[in-house]
């Protein structure tokens, strides 16, 4: 992939942190996902407006010292991976959506 | 889930609450458990306080039921916020007021699934239940504009005097209907004591016709098989998941381990739930018990297998004690009487009591 990449959570999942574990479901189709650390630190930081490679920069090459380069890369392919599954939106553009409430998952 | 729920288990996490946002309802189920009048429901406000509080306890599942819930003129901003907070949300309803655009809206809002009642596919038998002439031409029409907004839908089936014999004809319905059901011969007591409802449950011989119906059971020789009494593993393990990863909070506030579970262990006007959840004496209690510490269930052969409820127990008069309609439903799955039976010197066979048709109100 080139170019920037946007990432949100997709509107239809419910997510829970429980006990450091991020718990993910799909309403779509009630599947439950356990995201790792990385992914979930991705998660939380997909705010749809956010690039991933300052998602990746901030949030993951710090917390778990690993290279700028690798780390996108990996992320690039994890949040493929998460869209497939229909918890995350991937987009080139910023992800604005028209919903007033403010997203909380802890 | 199994995973998630033994490590919600382990944390002491209340994983799924059940939130009853009214008592009122536009139907009148002769089986209802519920006083319809509003005492006093909790605001907009206190709810989403409440929200709030449960998302930070970490609970996951919010099952959203009442009463029916789409009285509450604030339905759709509650589901918002609670979606909004990332919870899984399951509404119950009979569906009655769902139409096309409030289909489209649970739909927009990622709710995951809507259990709505449905009794019989005859309308004079289901409509004589709800006593509301109409009531399962609107339930279906409904079920109709939530399945064509793609949503995921379940018909609730509960069993009693008056319909147990429709069972067959509400499945092939669900079929057609391309959703899933659920069948229930549990009639709850009503949650002042009084117990004259139970009266509606069916007699022992049909119980025992539909627990080993073929077509009902998965693995009928391991659900039908007589049990051997409980091992080690089962004599350590709790009953059931009230008090341990779910709760209930009513539409007053009161908090208990389960809607069929009324013992009062706080409320959320007077106390934070989270308060509530760890450290009241009720709620202690409740995760204090194991097959182990209950006198008669412990020596019974049914122990490792039997779907013993702890509030129909403590509706009975012991949460420690046997629950009756469960010992029914062993026998009426085994044929093997538990050690609560036999005390009781119960005959199976009793004489079926007749039952008239309720009849529908104008």
């Amino acid at each position: 992939m080139s170019g920037k990449l946007y990432v949100a959570r997709d509107s239809h999942v419910a997510a829970r942190n429980l006990g450091g574990e991020m718990m993910v479901m799909s309403a779509r189709n009630s599947t439950l996902y356990t995201l790792n650390p990385v992914a979930t630190a991705i998660w939380e930081a997909a705010d749809g407006v956010t690039p991933l490679d300052e998602i990746v920069a901030n949030r993951i090459c710090a917390q778990f010292d690993v290279a700028p380069e690798v780390a996108l890369k990996d992320a690039e392919t994890l949040v493929a991976e998460l869209a497939g599954h229909g918890i995350l939106v991937v987009s080139d553009r910023p992800i604005v959506r028209a919903a007033a409430a403010t997203e909380n998952s802890r | 889930m199994e995973q998630m729920n033994a490590r919600a288990q382990r944390l002491g996490i209340p994983l799924g609450v059940q939130l009853d946002l009214t008592y009122r309802c536009n139907e009148r189920c002769v089986h209802c458990y519920l006083d319809h009048d509003d005492h006093g429901e909790m605001t907009t406000a206190e709810i989403t306080d409440l929200l709030d509080q449960l998302a930070d306890a970490g609970t996951f599942f919010l099952n959203i039921s009442g009463g029916e819930i789409l009285l509450r003129k604030d339905l759709f901003p509650i589901v918002e916020y609670a979606r909004a907070k990332s919870f899984c949300v399951k509404l119950k309803t009979n569906a009655m007021l769902i139409g096309g655009k409030e289909a489209k809206r649970i739909q927009d809002l990622g709710v995951d699934s809507v259990q709505i009642s449905i009794y019989s596919h005859r309308p004079a038998v289901h409509d004589a239940i709800t006593k509301v002439r109409g009531s399962l031409d609107r339930s279906i029409k409904a079920i109709r504009f939530l399945r064509e907004q793609g949503l995921h839908v379940i018909i609730a089936n509960v069993l009693m005097v008056q319909n147990f014999s429709d069972y067959p004809g509400v499945k092939s319905l669900a079929a057609e209907l391309g959703v899933g059901l659920t069948i229930d011969p549990t009639i709850t007591p009503m949650m002042d004591g009084n117990r004259k409802i139970l009266d509606l449950n069916i007699d022992p011989k049909s119980l025992a016709e539909i627990f080993q119906d073929p077509t009902l059971l998965g693995d009928a020789p391991e659900v039908c098989t007589p049990p051997k009494g409980p091992d080690e593993d089962a004599l350590n393990s709790t009953p059931c998941s009230a008090g341990h990863t779910a709760a209930y909070v009513s539409p007053y506030g009161d908090v208990y381990p389960c809607v069929q579970f009324p013992l009062p262990t706080g409320n959320v006007r007077r106390q934070k739930f989270l308060d509530i959840w760890r450290n009241s004496s009720g709620m202690n209690d409740v995760r204090s018990i194991t097959l182990r510490d209950l006198p008669s269930c412990s020596a019974c052969v049914h122990g490792g297998t039997c779907t013993r409820c702890p509030g129909l127990a403590y509706q009975e008069g012991n949460m420690r004690g046997p629950s009756l309609q469960d010992c029914e439903k062993s026998f009426a799955r085994t044929g093997v009487p538990s050690e609560n039976l036999k005390q009781k010197k119960l005959s199976p066979l009793e004489l079926v009591q007749i039952h008239e048709l309720v009849q529908i109100q104008a």
